[in-house]
């Protein structure tokens, strides 16, 4: 159960950035997103700037540009979202190509595409550089409850069980005749999932038991530590630092 | 409804955090007390599950479907406590490993989706599940108002962040009649989704369904020559029950003697709530229509897996033929009555302490026995 957990988005590699702790990553992505977040909409050049540092970063850690766009794919629904708001929102209207758009609503588009495309382009690249492990491990160094460590640790090393669980009963769903078209076939749908749950709760109490069994108290064995030498941390600030400069630039201009 | 970054400026996002971190603090606490030792293992598998069961696309016609959100599922299924910690694990998880969802507005994310449809759709549901004659299918109507409540209000929740620090300069009345009048369609269909799963697991495993704790009867020991023996049951079902003899069954329905006498008043809210819910579902029809057209005239975005968030301004500028005072009256109703339940609730566990059941795991068979029995 150990090995072979790598999540779709990671990466495997030995850049300078994978082999930064983790909790240095997460604070360093946090603040960086939390700065992009709080940067004037009106800056543009700014956000441009935010583009430039996270590419930067993506030439260090050796991910390729196809990789990390293709990941970001998961952005589209909010670009569909961003796209309406000129249409909706208030305040003086601009003509376009003979379509009526609100001003504020092109700003306000604007803003939501340039800060949420930067945070998922940001989130992906340490998900890219970061096993699943060192990020549970690097959450807990930051004050996360052990105990919500332990309980994302067990979610993400039976997630792949239970979907596949989940696999297995769609596959004999359909090899007995079953599509699902519509809210007809809703109640076979929910027997699944209720199954679905009440194996997942089931396999949860065996997993206890086996835990019990192997010594269990309570609390789990901190096996490694993570640390962080100053040079570490001063590799991993320089993406904050450097987006703090251009937000203050943003707020000052 | 993963809110993305940007959504929201940096104090409401922050704020929010602040919000989440507290209640993760709370509900680590009173899911250690309802689970102890076994807390990691199950929560951790629950949220396995709630994130696998987001995955099941439910079709809803036209090429379209959408996924279930859990949040008042997961509440009903195994607590309030363990819910809202479920959920923030799978919320975290989403916007760590798989960028969905913002970083900065994770607590936003957890806020909405996990503290507020849980802290709506279980109160609800208890109360729901007290009133309603104790029967099986009171359960599948108690979850199905539950949910159906939660998603809207979750709805309602999210246009006062936005009122306070939304990025976007959309009135105000517009957002809220637009995210109401959508959460209320999508809370139709995530209400019948949680009703039917609820449904599900209480057919084969009935003591799973911790909302239900009460509806679970006495274990009844039957010797061969057909009278009630021993009882090993829950100490406080066990000592308020009557002894039950085969030939004359304790009807399932009846409270137990100590608590008779709050039967009228959960009558005339069973009343009342009633009431409401046929005003509630006419409009709910109502606005069944404008999603259906928003759903077929814009099928290439619904057809993503994000569908809540991204409809609301859709839905806005499709719902606008629809009467807004028609649809605000109706939302307001619903509203009502969830924020009135909730309160009750509210009061009623103040008052009235009941004795929490934690029944060893040995009582599942004779509980299904019972529940044949009766």
């Amino acid at each position: 159960m150990s090995t072979g957990h790598t999540h779709k988005l990671y990466r495997h590699g030995a850049s300078p950035v994978h082999r930064l702790p983790a909790h240095c990553k997460i604070l360093a992505v946090l603040a960086f997103v939390l700065l992009v977040v709080a940067t004037p909409r009106a800056a543009m050049w700014a956000f441009g700037g935010y583009a430039l540092l996270l590419a930067a970063v993506a030439v260090v850690a050796r991910v390729p540009p196809g990789f990390w766009l293709r990941r970001m794919l998961i952005e589209v629904p909010f670009v569909a979202f961003a796209v309406l708001l000129p249409f909706v929102a208030e305040g003086p209207r601009v003509e376009w190509l003979g379509l009526s758009l609100s001003e504020s609503g092109l700003w306000a588009a604007w803003n939501v595409l340039a800060k949420g495309t930067l945070g998922v382009a940001a989130s992906v690249l340490l998900a890219a550089t970061t096993e699943i492990r060192e990020l549970l491990l690097g959450l807990e160094r930051l004050g996360l409850p052990p105990v919500l460590v332990q309980i994302a640790a067990f979610m993400i090393r039976y997630l792949d069980v239970i979907a596949d669980e989940l696999r297995r009963m769609r596959i004999a769903r359909a090899s007995r005749g079953f599509t699902a078209r519509g809210p007809r076939q809703w109640a076979v749908l929910a027997k699944s999932a209720g199954a679905l749950f009440v194996r997942s709760y089931e396999r949860g109490e065996r997993v206890h038991l086996a835990m019990l069994s192997r010594g269990y108290t309570g609390t789990m064995p901190v096996i490694d530590r993570l640390t962080a030498s100053t040079a570490q941390w001063a590799g991993a600030a320089t993406l904050p630092l450097a987006a703090l400069v251009l937000c203050l630039l943003g707020w000052l201009l | 409804m993963h809110v993305p970054d940007g959504f929201f400026d940096a104090p409401v996002s922050l704020a929010a955090g602040a919000v989440a971190a507290g209640a993760v603090a709370v509900s680590l606490r009173g899911a250690r007390r309802e689970l102890d030792d076994r807390l990691t293992p199950l929560a951790g598998l629950v949220a396995a599950f709630v994130f696998a069961v987001q995955m099941i696309n439910f079709p809803v016609g036209a090429g379209t479907s959408g996924h279930l959100m859990g949040g008042a599922l997961a509440a009903i299924l195994v607590g309030p406590y363990t819910a809202v910690l479920c959920l923030s694990v799978v919320l975290l998880i989403q916007a760590l490993l798989f960028a969905d969802g913002g970083l900065t507005a994770l607590g936003v994310n957890i806020t909405l989706l996990g503290v507020v449809a849980v802290l709506v759709a279980y109160p609800l549901f208890r109360l729901l599940t007290k009133t309603l004659p104790r029967r099986r299918s009171s359960v599948g109507v108690a979850a199905f108002v539950a949910a159906l409540v939660s998603v809207p209000a979750a709805a309602v929740a999210f246009t006062g962040l936005f009122a306070i620090g939304g990025t976007a300069d959309v009135p105000l009345g517009r957002v809220l009649a637009a995210m109401v009048g959508v959460h209320t369609a999508i809370g139709l269909g995530e209400a019948a989704i949680t009703a039917m799963t609820v449904g599900a697991v209480l057919a084969v495993r009935p003591d799973l369904v911790h909302g239900a704790r009460d509806l679970r009867r006495p274990l009844v020991l039957r010797t061969a020559s057909g009278d009630a023996g021993a009882k090993a049951a829950p100490a406080d079902t066990a000592a308020t029950h009557a002894p039950t003899s085969p030939t004359t069954p304790a009807p399932p329905t009846g409270a137990a003697p100590g608590r008779r006498s709050v039967r009228p008043v959960w009558i005339a809210g069973l009343a009342a709530s009633l009431l409401c819910a046929g005003v509630l579902s006419f409009y709910a029809s109502q606005e069944l229509d404008g999603l259906e057209r928003v759903s077929t005239d814009h099928g290439i975005m619904e057809r993503e897996r994000e569908h809540d968030l991204a409809d609301s301004p859709l839905a806005d500028y499709e719902l606008r033929d629809v009467d807004n005072g028609l649809l605000s009256g109706g939302t307001a109703g619903v509203l009502g009555v969830g924020v009135t339940l909730a309160v009750g609730t509210g009061v009623l566990l103040l008052v009235r302490r009941r004795n929490r059941t934690g029944p060893p795991a040995t009582a599942v068979g004779g509980t299904s026995s019972g529940a044949d029995a009766g």
